[in-house]
């Protein structure tokens, strides 16, 4: 079997690659977001026939909503429009007047009508509370993981690793949808929070079979470094890791293939998110304790410090 | 414990199977699927409330507020209405299978402040509008603050207080007021006497005679005070106002302290204005932050997809677990589906709300539950493959394959626990309804796992139907490997 500790800078390597151009996206595009954190309404219609998209964008242009985007959904034998625009109150005259005015473009089925208005304090709470939400889940997780692994040397190293494995693929997942909303107008919501969240709990849910094998291995002395502990364990748990990210795949597939159009990116996001959490769980995670114990992370850091100071003072110490 | 199992597996698949089947004693008929907004349209509503004095809301204010919201909701006739306060100033109303979302809206914007006004000598009607010492102050607030579309009466159909001189009996009786020309818009400001806070409920009832009346009863602090107010105007005209527009005008005819009634009006007139009184009873004006109404159809069609995509991958999962585990694998199949069956009724019986996200929800943790036997099946192999003979394998793979599983189990739960708080705070039942199915997913996989994987595979191998080891997926060379040992 490859030695896969061994190889932990190409996996570093590939990881990185994979983040930067992500980074770049969240850094310059950003994420699109869409009405929970914004306000606005999103008014999906439904009409018998088939209708020209500029059209519906025309009339509610004459009718005061001049910004709207407006977007055919579902298959193209459901004539279904999302229209995306200001906020539009349920049951307000003006809601009955665009209804009026679209119905000049077709019939329209209001049994296959959905609306759904949020206000601009309203979104911004959830923004905020998206980070904090985040934020709780990532301190909750680190906590346990350091009481799991109370017994181990480090206790606080196993939580930290897991924390960066999950960022990493959280990050990836952010990156992803930034560069989709980048180039097809792909909208977060909140539901895609509800997904991060879940890709948060998966990834460090797959970190943890692994840390939970080296700590056995450890008490076993199962291999006489560090690195071939770590390196053994993840070659125990390798099938399983892939096996049951593949359950989840299968499962998740299904969910995006043959599932409804609304929990569409909801489900793509996950999928992202589990391929990226096995990887990170195999080749990161584990990697990270590896790059600690043998000192390395320790040096890359001690080099930054030392190049910030005045080179007269540079001394190495052993 | 394969007794156990066996009766849970009964129990769940009988409280699970759909609609009435075998039903005793309408356990199930009490005990449906709830289906969320998405799935079989309706309308959700987050209101805010936007308290006259600029200030903020106490909790017993807006309780007080929900149960009345509550009790129109409840005349509107909805089937499993949900009304809940969130936060420290939001109530969030949903109207499943509402048909009708304008009209229901309509009925919960006609939610307004009510107040009882002195006539100062002025003769109020129905319908007219009035300036109020309490609405001068919400006005100066509002004035101040962003103009928030609050909640307005505009289609209020006011009950003519016309009647008959009342007779003896009734202690307010309506008269036919004449309106005057000092009542404009720009006229006398009416001193408030009691708001709609006071009010503790009012009905619509018969007296002795069968005549309709709307009944009302106040709060003991603001009953000292209309007494006050009553004894001294009796045989004077006294104005109900909601929302700035007088609703009843009806002469005194004693002094009234917690109860009192109204008459002189048809039995939809006293329902109506029963109704008014108690919507208006509200004692903070809501405003509406967000909204969301989906067509029933729409809601049916994700239905359907969803089971279909459910049953493929769950199908797809089957497969893949027969295949590489083989009878292990079927053991993990037949847990897997009474870990359905257990799943399903436990929704059913908690009760869960079920949405789209929440579907998806249940099939991750299906892939969940799948991992808690992949671990195991993993660990028995390699027990199996140290020399151990198959009884002592299967308890060594148990024991070690547990910490890990409940580890990981344990760190989803706590987010799952996260994303319900996360879910109370955006409004969103979406949210707490997917941290809730995979909360209690992966609980149950937690139980189905360790009892009835570990119980079905121990009879199989005690009955001796397993007896070569290629069944437990182990390939043929392992196999000469381990019989050269």
């Amino acid at each position: 079997m490859e030695h896969i500790a061994s190889r932990r800078n190409t996996w570093f390597a590939i990881s990185a690659a994979l983040l930067i151009p992500c980074i770049l996206a969240l850094a310059i595009h950003g994420l699109n977001f869409g009405i929970d954190f914004t306000g606005g309404s999103a008014w999906e219609i439904q009409y018998t026939d088939s209708v020209d998209t500029e059209d519906i964008v025309s009339v509610l242009a004459a009718n005061g909503l001049p910004n709207s985007r407006v977007q055919q959904v579902g298959g193209d034998s459901e004539h279904r429009y999302l229209i995306r625009t200001a906020e539009i109150r349920e049951g307000s005259a003006e809601k009955q007047k665009l209804t009026d005015a679209l119905a000049t473009l077709g019939t329209l089925n209001p049994s296959g009508e959905s609306l759904n208005t949020v206000g601009a304090s309203v979104g911004n709470s959830i923004r905020n509370r998206s980070v904090l939400a985040v934020a709780a889940a990532s301190v909750g997780i680190l906590l346990y993981i350091a009481f799991a692994f109370r017994n181990t040397q480090r206790p606080f190293l196993y939580g930290i690793a897991a924390i960066v494995a999950m960022l990493h693929d959280a990050l990836i997942v952010l990156g992803i949808f930034a560069i989709l909303g980048w180039l097809f107008d792909v909208e977060v919501d909140a539901l895609f929070i509800t997904a991060l969240l879940t890709i948060i709990g998966f990834s460090v849910h797959d970190t943890i079979v692994v840390f939970d094998r080296i700590r056995e291995n450890l008490v076993n002395r199962a291999a006489n470094s560090f690195e071939d502990i770590v390196n053994y364990s993840i070659a125990q748990t390798l099938v399983r890791s892939v096996n049951t990210s593949l359950t989840v795949v299968i499962t998740l597939l299904a969910l995006y293939l043959f599932g409804g159009s609304s929990t569409k990116n909801f489900v793509l996001a996950l999928l992202i998110g589990v391929i990226a959490g096995t990887y990170s769980s195999i080749f990161n995670a584990s990697q990270i304790l590896v790059a600690w114990e043998t000192h390395e992370i320790q040096n890359v850091f001690n080099r930054i410090l030392r190049r910030r100071q005045t080179p007269s003072t540079t001394t190495r110490a052993a | 414990m394969l007794g156990l199992i066996v009766l849970l597996t009964l129990g769940s698949v009988w409280v699970a199977l759909p609609g009435t089947t075998l039903d005793v004693g309408g356990f199930k008929e009490r005990h449906p699927i709830r289906e969320g907004l998405d799935l079989q349209g309706g309308l959700q509503v987050l209101m805010e409330a936007r308290p006259a004095d600029g200030g903020s809301v106490d909790k017993s204010t807006l309780d007080g507020t929900r149960d009345t919201l509550e009790r129109r909701v409840n005349a509107l006739g909805v089937n499993e209405p949900l009304i809940q306060t969130r936060g420290g100033d939001q109530i969030v109303v949903e109207l499943p299978g509402i048909s009708d979302p304008e009209q229901a809206i309509a009925v919960l914007q006609q939610t307004a402040q009510l107040e009882v006004v002195d006539p100062a000598g002025y003769s109020l009607a129905a319908g007219m509008q009035v300036q109020t010492s309490l609405g001068q102050q919400r006005e100066a607030q509002n004035a101040a603050a962003t103009p928030s579309p609050v909640a307005s009466p505009a289609s209020s159909p006011a009950p003519s207080a016309t009647a008959a001189e009342g007779e003896v009996g009734p202690v307010l009786g309506a008269v036919t007021p004449t309106p005057t020309a000092e009542s404009n818009a720009n006229g006398p400001v009416f001193t408030t006497i009691i708001s709609g806070t006071d009010l503790k409920d009012a009905y619509a009832t018969t007296d002795q005679t069968g005549a309709w009346v709307v009944a009302f009863e106040l709060e003991s602090g603001a009953a000292e005070k209309f007494y006050d107010y009553t004894s001294q105007h009796i045989g004077q005209q006294i104005g109900f106002v909601l929302d700035g527009t007088v609703i009843s005008a009806p002469v005194l005819r004693n002094a009234i302290s917690s109860q009192g009634q109204i008459d002189g009006m048809t039995a939809t007139e006293a329902q109506n204005l029963a109704l008014q009184l108690k919507a208006g009873a509200l004692g903070v004006p809501l405003e509406v932050v967000s909204s969301q109404t989906v067509g029933p159809s729409l809601g049916q069609d994700s239905v359907d997809r969803s089971l279909i995509a459910g049953i493929i991958g769950l199908g797809a999962v089957a497969l893949f677990m027969i295949l590489y585990y083989r009878i292990p694998g079927m053991m993990a199949v037949l847990a897997l589906l009474i870990y359905t069956a257990i799943t399903l009724a436990l929704y059913k019986l908690i009760p869960v709300t079920l949405t789209l996200p929440g579907i998806a929800g249940f099939i991750l943790s299906i892939g969940m539950a799948v991992d808690a036997n992949v671990l195991i099946f993993a660990r028995l192999k390699e027990e199996i493959r140290s020399g151990k003979t198959l009884p002592r394998a299967i308890e060594a793979g148990f024991d070690h394959a547990w910490p890990s599983i409940r580890d990981s189990n344990i760190s989803t739960m706590i987010t799952c626990a996260i994303l319900y708080w996360f879910g109370q705070f955006t409004g969103a039942t979406i949210i707490t309804g997917f941290a809730l199915t995979l909360f209690v997913g992966v609980a149950v996989s937690l139980f189905t796992a360790i009892t009835v994987t570990r119980t079905l595979l121990r009879i199989m191998v005690d009955s001796g139907m397993i007896r070569n080891k290629w069944w437990l997926g182990i390939g043929r060379v392992e196999m000469q490997a381990l019989a050269g040992d």
